[in-house]
């Protein structure tokens, strides 16, 4: 190596350090304060390694009777929000592909922009009046609003680069259309699936602002039953960072493990939901 | 495939089939459910939040035609004109810092180095996590007394700050979280931009001893231009409605310093349930975004021209 060149290595790495750290550091902080006892996180300066490990910090937010209603909420809420609109999007985003309908991709667009809050008023006054308030079933609805253009965005994007000869084929075989995409344009489209759905989940999971609105004390989701945490709780940090890592760490952990999916799905459609 | 000729009845009179192909399969079946979904629930309550708007309509009490009051309302209202300026501040910082930033990662990560994958992961942790979550932990961090930003700032020689809790910085913290979340983004696009670059411009940069910053300003730069643009309309548009970050650390404070239109809108509409007046607010915010889009669109055109006037 040429001294320009150990510099430049040199130069590469510090970059890498400061991009990453951040990231890096913030999330080490967050453990550190979910695992330590209130006297180390009051303590100034601030303890970066505890001598004692508070493990009660979890198994307190854990242990608490209404944890599992708001996990139960949570997967119930994300899990059918996300299947229902895996059931309607992925055909819709295959049809669209077909017949190169690009213009109501528009509609996915208006979706993108419009401000969450804005579906909030009248779907809320829509399910006062249809007494589902105290039901997960509004939330489950209201979550479509992030899970469907996600599903159909990323699905129109997929089956635009599947081969069509294949489904021609069949299709001259005598295949109906349901039968072509049942059982050729599906199999080829898992991979598409996939990312459609991880980023459903994830962004259906995440979701605060339709909770807020809707969820009663027993309807709640993760997401409100943290941030209802910080009202109540406000003076004991431990406890409170323990709840935001176990409601945050399914999403961390699918993010570090289907990375490359994800990578995919948001440079592809780059759409977020809210 | 054998399976399906055999489950398919109309296999046997395949000589039948070339007829089929003269029209046009027609794929609507396939779209009618994600339509009727589509329809109800983002047609419907645009169309439904219109009609609102142009209603007195609060909750527990009757509702009445007002006409366009509702948006006159909006003209002479103090609390939402502030709204106004500080959803442009916080919109315009939390485009153009994320912009910088994740230009210059996307550029880090376009070289190779050992565990890139494994970083670049960590890297877009911040935009995965759950906001509440990661606000919550800003919270704690932004702390007067006990948080880790004074105590790192004091390691530096820099006086304690107030952050979220005094007005003057209340923006420009929130800013710091909402950078720190969304920077990710605007790499990942870059670097997609980065990696449809051709190598020649580069090689004979090189030969003419070119420097790094030559390098990116003048060839880098103007290739990845398209995918900043894009980037940056992503940016502008999730950073004017930004609600979960701005809600759970300050919901608006203190006192109105951070409240931007969606905070203000979400008030509105859910503090004082008076819907009527929260969906003019809502149509107006909704071509207010319309509008940036419109004019970041414009400003990106009159580029191009400038571009191709002075023969770049």
């Amino acid at each position: 190596m040429t001294p320009r060149q150990i510099i430049g290595q040199i130069g590469l790495w510090l970059s890498v350090f400061v991009i990453v750290s951040p990231a890096i550091l913030f999330f080490l902080w967050m453990l550190s304060l979910s695992l330590k006892f209130e006297v180390d996180n009051a303590a100034y300066p601030p303890v970066f390694f505890p001598d004692r490990i508070a493990w009660k910090n979890y198994a307190d937010v854990l242990a608490s009777n209404r944890f599992l209603t708001y996990f139960t909420n949570s997967l119930i809420v994300t899990g059918s929000a996300t299947l229902l609109a895996l059931l309607v999007g992925v055909p819709a985003g295959y049809g669209i592909a077909r017949m190169a309908a690009h213009k109501s991709a528009i509609v996915i667009l208006i979706a993108r922009i419009t401000p969450g809050l804005s579906y909030l008023i009248p779907l809320f006054l829509l399910f006062q009046w249809l007494g589902l308030l105290g039901t997960l079933v509004p939330q489950i609805i209201i979550h479509l609003v992030v899970t469907v253009p996600i599903v159909i965005w990323i699905m129109i994007g997929y089956f635009e680069t599947t081969p069509m000869e294949l489904e021609e084929a069949a299709l001259i075989d005598g295949a109906g259309r349901w039968q072509v995409f049942r059982h050729v344009a599906l199999p080829i489209a898992k991979p598409g699936i996939a990312v459609a759905f991880i980023l459903a989940v994830i962004f259906s999971w995440n979701n605060f602002v339709f909770g807020i609105v809707l969820a009663g004390r027993e309807t709640r989701t993760l997401p409100v039953a943290v941030y209802n945490m910080i009202s109540f709780d406000q003076l004991s940090w431990g406890p409170l960072a323990a709840a935001a890592l176990i409601v945050t760490f399914p999403v961390l952990l699918l993010t570090v493990l289907a990375q490359r999916q994800i990578v995919a799905g948001l440079t592809a459609g780059a759409v977020k939901g809210g | 495939m054998s399976a399906l000729t055999q489950s398919t009845p109309a296999a046997a009179r395949s000589d039948a089939a070339p007829e089929k192909e003269l029209r046009p399969p027609s794929y609507w079946p396939f779209v009618v459910p994600a339509l009727v979904v589509v329809l109800a629930i983002i047609i419907f309550p645009w169309v439904f939040t219109i009609w609102m708007s142009l209603n007195e309509w609060k909750v527990g009490s009757p509702t009445s035609f007002v006409g366009f009051s509702n948006y006159l309302r909006l003209t002479s209202d103090p609390r939402f004109i502030e709204a106004i300026g500080h959803t442009l501040v916080y919109t315009a910082l939390s485009v153009l810092l994320p912009l910088v930033l994740g230009t210059f990662a996307a550029v880090v990560f376009h070289q190779n180095f050992a565990g890139r994958g494994f970083l670049r992961g960590v890297f877009i942790m911040p935009m995965m996590a759950t906001p509440v979550a990661i606000a919550l932990v800003w919270t704690m961090m932004f702390h007067p007394q006990l948080g880790i930003l004074n105590y790192l700032l004091s390691l530096v020689g820099i006086p304690a700050q107030l952050w979220v809790f005094h007005p003057a910085t209340v923006i420009p913290s929130l800013v710091l979280v909402e950078t720190w979340q969304w920077t990710p983004l605007v790499m990942l696009i870059v670097l997609g931009g980065l990696a449809a670059i051709p190598t020649e411009p580069y090689e004979s940069a090189q030969i003419d001893g070119a420097n790094l910053w030559q390098v990116f300003r003048f060839i880098t730069l103007p290739l990845i231009m398209p995918f900043l643009f894009i980037a940056g309309m992503i940016r502008m548009i999730d950073a004017v409605k930004s609600f979960d970050i701005i809600f759970a650390i300050t919901q608006g404070g203190p006192g109105s310093a951070s409240e931007t239109i969606n905070i203000y809108l979400y008030s509105v509409a859910f503090t004082y349930y008076d819907l009527g007046y929260g969906s003019a607010i809502a149509v107006v915010f909704f071509l207010l975004i319309v509008l940036l889009a419109a004019v970041m669109l414009y400003a990106r055109q009159r580029m191009l021209w400038t571009e191709i006037a002075s023969g770049a």
